[in-house]
């Protein structure tokens, strides 16, 4: 207990960042097959981390452990810690709830609710009681879809439905509902596969201000996007994790042969 | 000669088989004969389709000609002509020809494939087409009837009287001679006993949909469902009697426990066994709109912190609502038309109140009591049927297109 705190007390008198995720010995099976294997990673806060490998390599099964999507699988099963902010999230006290009100998540196909705009965004103040009274919800609102980059365009029509918006407002309408729980994290699970380049570059713009004041972790197939956006990269094969680093070291001087091959698309 | 009928069908089958396994036949040995002389020939269908084509022109002369020879039959047509005989050997001929002129068309690039294809989207429009007409004819029939029975007693005495006691005396001097037909007290039991059911079957119905399909493993629903529409399956005779033996004695009892007078017939016993009855109408249909949301929303409302509850509640519901209104609605309409359970558990008196302990009577039972046994069909007694069903008819119609417009406009494309 007392080391725990004098290791956060140290590394944030290192340095400006802090372990946001910590991840240790991490093995995630389904059923008898295992999915991950000994997983150490941590994930800075204030930064965008990504993971990237080729597909069943375990990088979304990481994304969903870190606010317990996995639990509705009733096959699956985790061993090992991830840390939230030193605790354990898999702790029998952690309510799963109160977790993903802490931790946002946005998929990989937009699904907003078939809503009006404003309900979908005023959705997760609601059931957490964020909401007082009507003038809280509009703001909430307001400076959820500001923040999402999607304000001037639905200012006007809050109450059309969010399934009538085009493919890419859909998914910044679901980064607004995710901000608008107020979240320390939010989680992205290849959010651009759905969209075309240039809905796909708005979003990266966006993720990049977003991590002034959020922890984004995002998985992703595009080896660019990753370079792109994020300050940190996860190289994952076949459920291990094989080199983690920050992003310009990773993409201009890997260390292992296998995420060369991979990001120079000697790969598969 | 009686057996006539009889003979021409087997006569006209044989031909048929005849000409499927002829036409087959000629076909393989033309293929034979050709490829034969050459390897360039390709025959275009195969064999089994030349015989079905021969099959159909066999077919489709001598029953077109029968049913022209049998509406012609009566009036039009001269004595030697319209004997029996006569028309088993049009029949025949016609068959023998059509399948003469068939067979001489089997050739390499005979398209019999599409011929056949044809014919057979024609067999299916006709199909689908018996169905539109047998509803066109009985609509028809219950207008033509009711029309005479507002002929002998008026629209508003119909629809506003309050007093039904539909007997008809033989003589002029008998008690009651006239017969009044106020429906109100009818549609007034037909609209408690259904409200009773609904307000038993769309509770029930609804949280059994919503715990199969969000709550239940599925272990327990892979037995659970299937036991539940096992519930549609059995005869209403059955919940009649059941209602009648069982539920209505107990609830008797039971009232007479509390100081109720409760009658041995009444719209509670009806309505609650024809609630039960309803249930599965309302969960199967509620339970497959459930299931259609897209498992994305469940994911995108837990991963917002929402308990299962709240999903349920504040995303699924919703975006399922249009498809649950109209199973609700379906069920509706079921009800009102349902009959074995109210003739044997709510009454035959038109009783107007609206005490659910008392015995009522509901449109189908008094259709029942009315037509029952030995009628004449042209007194106002029987015709009140009629207009009884028409009635009947114009409601459950109104509820079904109700329903499907409710599904249609407000259905949620989920791509």
């Amino acid at each position: 207990m007392i080391n725990t705190l004098l290791e956060e007390n140290h590394m944030q008198e290192n340095s400006i960042l802090r372990a946001k995720y910590a991840a240790k010995n991490l093995d995630v099976y389904y059923a008898d097959k295992q999915a991950l294997f000994g997983i150490n990673l941590d994930i800075m806060e204030n930064q965008v981390t990504s993971l990237i490998g080729p597909s069943g390599c375990g990088k979304s099964t990481l994304l969903r452990c870190l606010n317990r999507m996995n639990d509705v699988i009733d096959i699956c099963s985790v061993k090992g810690s991830i840390r939230l902010d030193g605790q354990d999230i898999y702790d029998d006290g952690i309510d799963v709830v109160e977790l993903r009100a802490r931790v946002g998540m946005v998929f990989q196909k937009p699904n907003p609710f078939p809503k009006s705009i404003y309900d979908n965004v005023a959705y997760g103040p609601k059931i957490h009681g964020m909401i007082d009274q009507k003038s809280d919800a509009d703001e909430i609102v307001e400076t959820s879809l500001k923040k999402a980059g999607l304000w001037q365009e639905v200012k006007d029509r809050l109450a059309a439905p969010g399934t009538g918006l085009s493919g890419g407002q859909q998914q910044r309408l679901c980064i607004a509902r995710a901000i608008a729980v107020n979240p320390e994290v939010i989680l992205m699970d290849e959010p651009c596969s759905a969209l075309d380049p240039i809905a796909t570059a708005i979003i990266e713009q966006l993720i990049d201000e977003l991590k002034q004041k959020f922890t984004i972790v995002i998985v992703t197939h595009s080896m660019q996007q990753a370079a792109r956006v994020s300050q940190k990269t996860a190289f994952f094969h076949l459920g291990s994790l094989v080199e983690f680093g920050d992003t310009d070291q990773i993409f201009t001087n890997p260390q292992n042969q296998q995420t060369q091959d991979y990001i120079t698309g000697r790969y598969g | 000669m009686p057996y006539t009928t009889t003979i021409s069908i087997f006569v006209s089958l044989c031909l048929l088989v005849t000409a499927y396994f002829w036409g087959v036949k000629r076909a393989i040995a033309t293929k034979r004969s050709q490829t034969a002389l050459s390897t360039q020939v390709k025959f275009h269908s195969l064999p089994g389709f030349h015989g079905a084509y021969v099959a159909i022109w066999c077919a489709i002369p001598s029953l077109v000609l029968f049913v022209a020879w049998q509406t012609l039959r009566p009036n039009f047509l001269p004595q030697w002509l319209a004997q029996d005989m006569a028309g088993l050997v049009l029949l025949i001929s016609a068959g023998i020809l059509g399948l003469f002129f068939a067979q001489k068309r089997i050739a390499s690039r005979f398209k019999a494939r599409h011929k056949v294809e044809t014919a057979f989207s024609l067999v299916m429009l006709l199909s689908s087409l018996v169905a539109v007409f047998t509803t066109f004819g009985v609509v028809v029939s219950l207008v033509f009837e009711t029309m005479r029975f507002f002929s002998k007693v008026s629209v508003s005495e119909f629809l506003f009287g309050l007093h039904w006691s539909p007997q008809i005396a033989l003589r002029a001097d008998q008690v009651a001679s006239s017969g009044s037909f106020g429906a109100v007290s009818i549609f007034a039991g037909t609209l408690l006993i259904t409200a009773i059911a609904m307000l038993i079957a769309v509770p029930i119905g609804l949280f059994s949909a919503i715990y199969m399909s969000e709550y239940a493993t599925p272990k327990f629903r892979t037995w659970a469902k299937p036991l539940l529409e096992i519930l549609a399956g059995i005869p209403t005779v059955v919940y009649g009697f059941f209602a009648a033996l069982t539920i209505a004695p107990f609830m008797r009892n039971w009232g007479f426990e509390l100081g109720l007078e409760i009658s041995s017939e009444s719209a509670m016993a009806a309505g609650l066994v024809m609630g039960v009855m309803i249930i599965p109408f309302v969960s199967s249909l509620s339970d497959d709109v459930i299931n259609a949301v897209p498992q994305t929303l469940r994911d995108g409302s837990a991963a917002l912190g929402a308990t299962k509850s709240e999903t349920i509640r504040l995303v699924l519901l919703p975006a399922a609502l249009p498809g649950i209104v109209s199973s609700v609605l379906l069920a509706t309409s079921r009800a009102i038309g349902e009959t074995m359970i109210v003739v044997m558990a709510a009454g035959l008196a038109a009783n107007l109140t609206a005490n659910p302990f008392q015995a009522v009577t509901t449109v189908t039972v008094q259709i029942l009591t009315l037509l029952v046994g030995d009628q004449e069909f042209d007194s106002p007694k029987t015709l009140a049927a009629f207009a009884l069903g028409f009635v009947l008819f114009l409601l459950t119609l109104g509820l079904n297109i109700l329903a499907l417009k409710i599904v249609n406009k407000y259905r949620e494309k989920y791509d």
